[in-house]
């Protein structure tokens, strides 16, 4: 039962961090209907400038605010250059935008910074909790638990943000109508931006927690691919339902390789999730928590 | 930016030396370097070119192979085996014609495994491809040099077995197998499951989907198997999320023995303090040679080195690559030896050198490389030449030697499934092996 235990928690720790990646993806998604598909990028970026920095004798702590700060200045060029050029064309020029956009940035992220692997130590340590594994037998990772909880606070400011905040609901607006939203006055432009940014500053989160857990390299990128299922079942217009779909994706996949692997020669956590959400797409397409689809027939 | 600024610089220079005119009789060697310097494999493609560049600049210093210039011209292919056959098209006729290929990727490897009977052109495949190529009377153009997959892993077996006090002392103990689930990740299979069964220990199997960055599962899994040891036949990222978990889970790292491609820097620097104990296999040995400080004199204390920082040099990516310059301009040598001293060989002759290297102590010691390989003589029928390799330690900083010299496996079987598999091969395509006992 310990087993069983451990490898639940496992996997739901694992989730949260599955939902952080994701939650990039549900920001831009959420306020301008675009799949972004360069937020694997720009976690790798993330990290790269963090370290890159750190590397030059900066302080942690100085380099990770002045990649915040970097992070910003990405998204105003983003929304000037790309987004703002494209505005009245059809998603699918926005959304060809953005794969561009990852390649440039991660070809010019090595370029800027090299292609060297690097450790990252956030000073969590990465090791079970003693006294947890001694009173229950069951190994939680003390980095797992504190990365979860960063990223559970950081799922609840966004959320309020959104939903409380004259801005979060300008965001709101722009996403269920850009054109609405532009005849009362709301600033296109700006509201991109915040959004860019906020987005761009999770994954600088996400990169700085999966770039401590697992190094920063070029496989950064590739977090991204455990967004995808994450975002079809949460919705890829919720917030709390990226960290809902990345909990049942961490934990599924998880039990699924331990329980059902063995039997069918191993190694399906990579597909399994996807099993996961094509059967939610069959009956809830919009996701567990994303916006109903109503069509007028 | 700093890097933006050496890449540009090394660029230009290579540029420079390449069109800088060689003295007008001089005569040259031509060698396309298929490299990958970006995308997801460029930390250990840009180490492992610059390598076997800093070698050939070192031959060019020191006046050639008898007075034979080498000239060489780079083709990034990213790893991407289309553009890796892009680039081979390209340049294989190129300054009258190649004289061996070496690209660095499985992928491309086996794309080119049929043109180069055509073109007549020898490629040399160093601790990655088919294991059976090592067979050539079958396999006439290709050379897995040193030690293949196969050989590894007898090896590894071998490495366990001195460890635990004897072959028969691995009788009944655990060792799992966590492998990267592709084609590379089952090369170890025949061998493994011919020591388990032979010998009686229990083999346990786990898969890693690419790319591994989340394996807590299958630490799980390991935690209650409690092997004895672990085999981490990783590659990528999953390497060093390998160790970090294994540190979650308290597995010891000095009974995680990684393959070579999961035994470099960029393996262990990602894992920090995770990494520290651990072991991996490695077919040059970790540690100062001579060679190393002829480049690092000749080159890089002239700004003349290929690397983009001095932090890689010495590396165990780029010293592969000077190895595999080594081994490019030794059978150079041994092809003028037969064909004519101080002139340029042809594609053909090249692969006669292949098949006639012997880099005894005494030669290796000539090179300044005694020590760095194990000794190795290649014929017409064995394109490995050796079947070797070290166990090296990840120390916190750097690798250092823990095996007591070099560890072979079982030869002979080996050799048998290289046979085997090669004769399946052979049948498949209708190709019919050379008779070595008629080849001079």
């Amino acid at each position: 039962m310990a087993f069983f235990v451990e490898v639940l928690v496992g996997g739901l720790l694992a989730g949260v961090m599955y939902g952080l990646v994701a939650l990039g993806f549900v920001l831009i998604y959420k306020a301008s209907g675009v799949f972004n598909f360069a937020q694997g990028a720009m976690v790798f970026l993330g990290a790269l400038t963090a370290t890159g920095l750190e590397q030059q004798g900066v302080p942690l702590w100085l380099a990770i605010a002045m990649t915040a700060i970097f992070t910003v200045v990405l998204a105003i060029l983003i929304e000037r250059l790309i987004l703002k050029p494209l505005l009245a064309q059809p998603p699918i020029s926005l959304f060809m935008a953005t794969l561009g956009l990852a390649f440039v940035i991660e070809g010019l992220a090595q370029a800027v910074w090299g292609n060297n692997a690097r450790a990252l130590d956030l000073g969590i340590p990465d090791v079970p909790l003693e006294w947890l594994l001694d009173s229950t037998g069951v190994g939680v990772s003390t980095f797992d638990l504190v990365a979860s909880i960063i990223a559970l606070a950081l799922i609840g400011v966004l959320s309020a943000f959104f939903s409380l905040t004259k801005t979060g609901r300008a965001l709101r607006a722009v996403a269920d109508d850009t054109k609405a939203a532009l005849s009362v006055g709301i600033p296109l432009e700006r509201v991109l931006i915040i959004v860019w940014s906020a987005a761009g500053l999770v994954a600088l989160v996400a990169g700085l927690l999966w770039g401590a857990r697992n190094g920063v390299q070029y496989s950064l990128t590739l977090v991204a691919l455990k967004a995808f299922p994450v975002l079809i079942i949460g919705g890829f217009s919720s917030i709390p339902g990226a960290f809902a779909g990345g909990l049942i994706i961490g934990a599924s996949e998880k039990l699924a390789d331990v329980y059902i692997g063995p039997m069918i020669g191993g190694g399906i956590e990579s597909w399994f999730p996807y099993v996961l959400a094509l059967l939610f797409l069959l009956v809830r397409p919009e996701g567990l928590f994303g916006d109903r689809i109503i069509r007028r027939v | 930016m700093k890097h933006f600024y050496k890449l540009a610089t090394v660029l230009l220079s290579a540029s420079a030396l390449l069109a800088a005119p060689a003295c007008a009789d001089q005569p040259e060697q031509y060698i396309p370097v298929l490299s990958y310097r970006v995308g997801p494999f460029a930390a250990n493609g840009a180490s492992m070119f610059s390598g076997l560049i800093d070698y050939l600049n070192l031959t060019n210093a020191k006046g050639g192979i008898n007075g034979v210039r080498i000239t060489f011209e780079e083709c990034e292919t990213e790893y991407n085996t289309s553009r890796g056959v892009e680039c081979y098209e390209r340049l294989k006729d190129r300054q009258g014609g190649a004289s061996v290929i070496e690209t660095g990727s499985t992928g491309i490897a086996y794309a080119l495994l049929d043109r180069l009977p055509q073109d007549k052109l020898p490629m040399t495949t160093m601790g990655y491809g088919r294991a059976d190529a090592a067979d050539g009377r079958v396999f006439p153009w290709v050379f897995p040099l040193i030690s293949t997959y196969w050989s590894q892993a007898a090896a590894m077996v071998e490495y366990m077995a001195q460890q635990s006090g004897g072959m028969d002392r691995l009788k009944g103990k655990t060792i799992v197998d966590l492998y990267h689930d592709s084609a590379y990740g089952k090369e170890s299979f025949p061998v493994l499951d011919h020591y388990a069964k032979e010998i009686g220990f229990n083999l346990i199997k786990i898969a890693i989907p690419a790319p591994g960055i989340e394996q807590q599962a299958q630490w799980l899994q390991i935690r209650q198997a409690k092997p004895d040891y672990v085999i981490l036949w990783g590659f990528g990222v999953m390497n060093a999320a390998a160790m970090k978990a294994a540190a979650r889970v308290g597995y010891p790292r000095e009974k995680m023995i990684g393959s070579w491609w999961a035994g470099s820097e960029v393996d262990t620097v990602p894992a920090g303090d995770a990494a520290k104990g651990y072991l991996s296999m490695t077919f040059t040995a970790p540690g100062s040679f001579p060679v190393l400080e002829d480049i690092k004199g000749t080159l890089y204390d002239r700004g003349k080195g290929n690397l983009s920082g001095d932090a890689k040099f010495g590396s165990v990516s780029h010293v592969r690559g000077i190895v595999i310059g080594i081994l490019m301009t030794e059978a150079i040598r041994a092809a003028q030896q037969k064909y004519g001293i101080g002139r340029p060989v042809t594609a053909e002759q090249v692969r006669w050198g292949y098949e006639h290297l012997v880099l005894d102590e005494k030669r290796l010691g000539e090179i300044g490389a005694l020590g760095l390989i194990p000794p190795m003589k290649t014929s017409c029928a064995d394109h490995e030449g050796s079947g070797a390799a070290m166990v090296q330690e990840w120390d916190g900083t750097n690798f250092i030697p823990k095996s007591k010299g070099w560890v072979a496996g079982d030869r002979a079987l080996v050799r048998k499934l290289a046979e085997q598999s090669a004769a399946q091969y052979a049948a498949d395509k209708n190709i019919t092996p050379r008779d070595c006992g008629k080849e001079d």
